[in-house]
């Protein structure tokens, strides 16, 4: 069983309370993009075994999306935060570095989402 | 006009602890910036009530303002005042970004009551009753359908669904109060 804090109402949900919608932080070129963008941003998604971002939606309780930072083999979950936002929370991030050295976070290596491009 | 009705009126039942349907209940859903100095004296002159900080409900006699999730609020009152003052928060709200809607009789309301009230809604609801506060309500499911639930007063707590789903709502809880079902002595 999965529980999760939600970070908008603060209620500390188990995951029937909960609706999973798929990883987190896609980003959607465009307009103009090329085809090969697009079909990332459509189909291509990341299958870990370590670390994931994922959204949830608090369905049961308060309604708002969030995103969970978590383990999919141990289901420790590192932290949640609003999913409005480009990219974790710097400490969130530095906390997951601390704890799985190799985890592989390289999408966030950059300074700012610019950066990241 | 039609008399209005409840959902299942006067239904009741008895077992460990005492399900009733509550009868009608005036409901204002009130969408804003909670934050918003005009949407708190809005919310005053209606019930009363002074802004719920998050997850918790303010209750003064017969009017409650609950807060609902970070930019929504559910206002309780009696059934016929409702249509007035949501009226009444539409004028006092012009000029903001917010929405009222009066949802009186699109919901149903239950009370379950007695010492021992508690374990039957922990039968039902995914919720640690442990760490609720007094004034804490809380948003959640009971077995299949999406369900609200606050203490008027201490063993006296009240549970909010849809009106559709009532008989559903009842039959859960009629279920869950039944005699010898106690979760513990």
């Amino acid at each position: 069983m999965l529980i999760l804090t939600c970070p908008h109402c603060g209620v500390t949900a188990e995951e029937t309370e909960l609706a999973l919608g798929g990883e987190a932080h896609l980003k959607r070129y465009g307009p103009g993009d090329s085809d090969e963008q697009f079909e990332a941003y459509m189909f291509a998604r990341k299958n870990p075994k370590g670390v994931h971002f994922e959204r949830w939606r608090h369905a049961y309780g308060c309604g708002k999306w969030f995103i969970a930072a978590r383990c999919t083999v141990t289901l420790e979950v590192f932290g949640t935060y609003p999913a409005q936002t480009a990219r974790p929370p710097a400490d969130l991030l530095a906390a997951i570095r601390a704890k799985r050295p190799s985890a592989d976070l390289s999408d966030w290596d950059a300074a700012t989402p610019e950066d990241a491009q | 006009m039609s008399e209005p009705q409840s959902a299942l009126p006067g239904r009741r039942a008895a077992g460990f602890a005492t399900v009733a349907e509550a009868g009608l209940q005036g409901m204002i859903t009130l969408r804003g910036d909670l934050a918003s100095p005009v949407l708190a004296a809005a919310v005053q002159q209606a019930t009363g009530c002074a802004m719920p900080g998050p997850r918790r409900i303010v209750q003064a006699g017969d009017r409650a303002a609950a807060w609902m999730s970070p930019d929504e609020l559910l206002l309780i009152l009696p059934h016929a005042d409702a249509p007035g003052a949501a009226t009444a928060l539409q004028a006092a709200l012009a000029g903001e970004h917010a929405l009222v809607a009066e949802v009186s009789d699109a919901r149903a309301m239950f009370a379950v009551t007695g010492d021992k009230a508690v374990q039957a809604l922990a039968k039902l609801f995914p919720v640690d009753f442990a760490a609720m506060e007094p004034d804490e309500i809380r948003r959640s499911r009971m077995a299949q359908v999406a369900a609200a639930l606050w203490q008027a007063a201490p063993g006296d707590w009240r549970i909010v669904c849809f009106r559709s789903v009532a008989a559903y709502a009842f039959g859960l809880l009629d279920n869950a109060v039944r005699p010898g079902s106690e979760l513990t002595a």
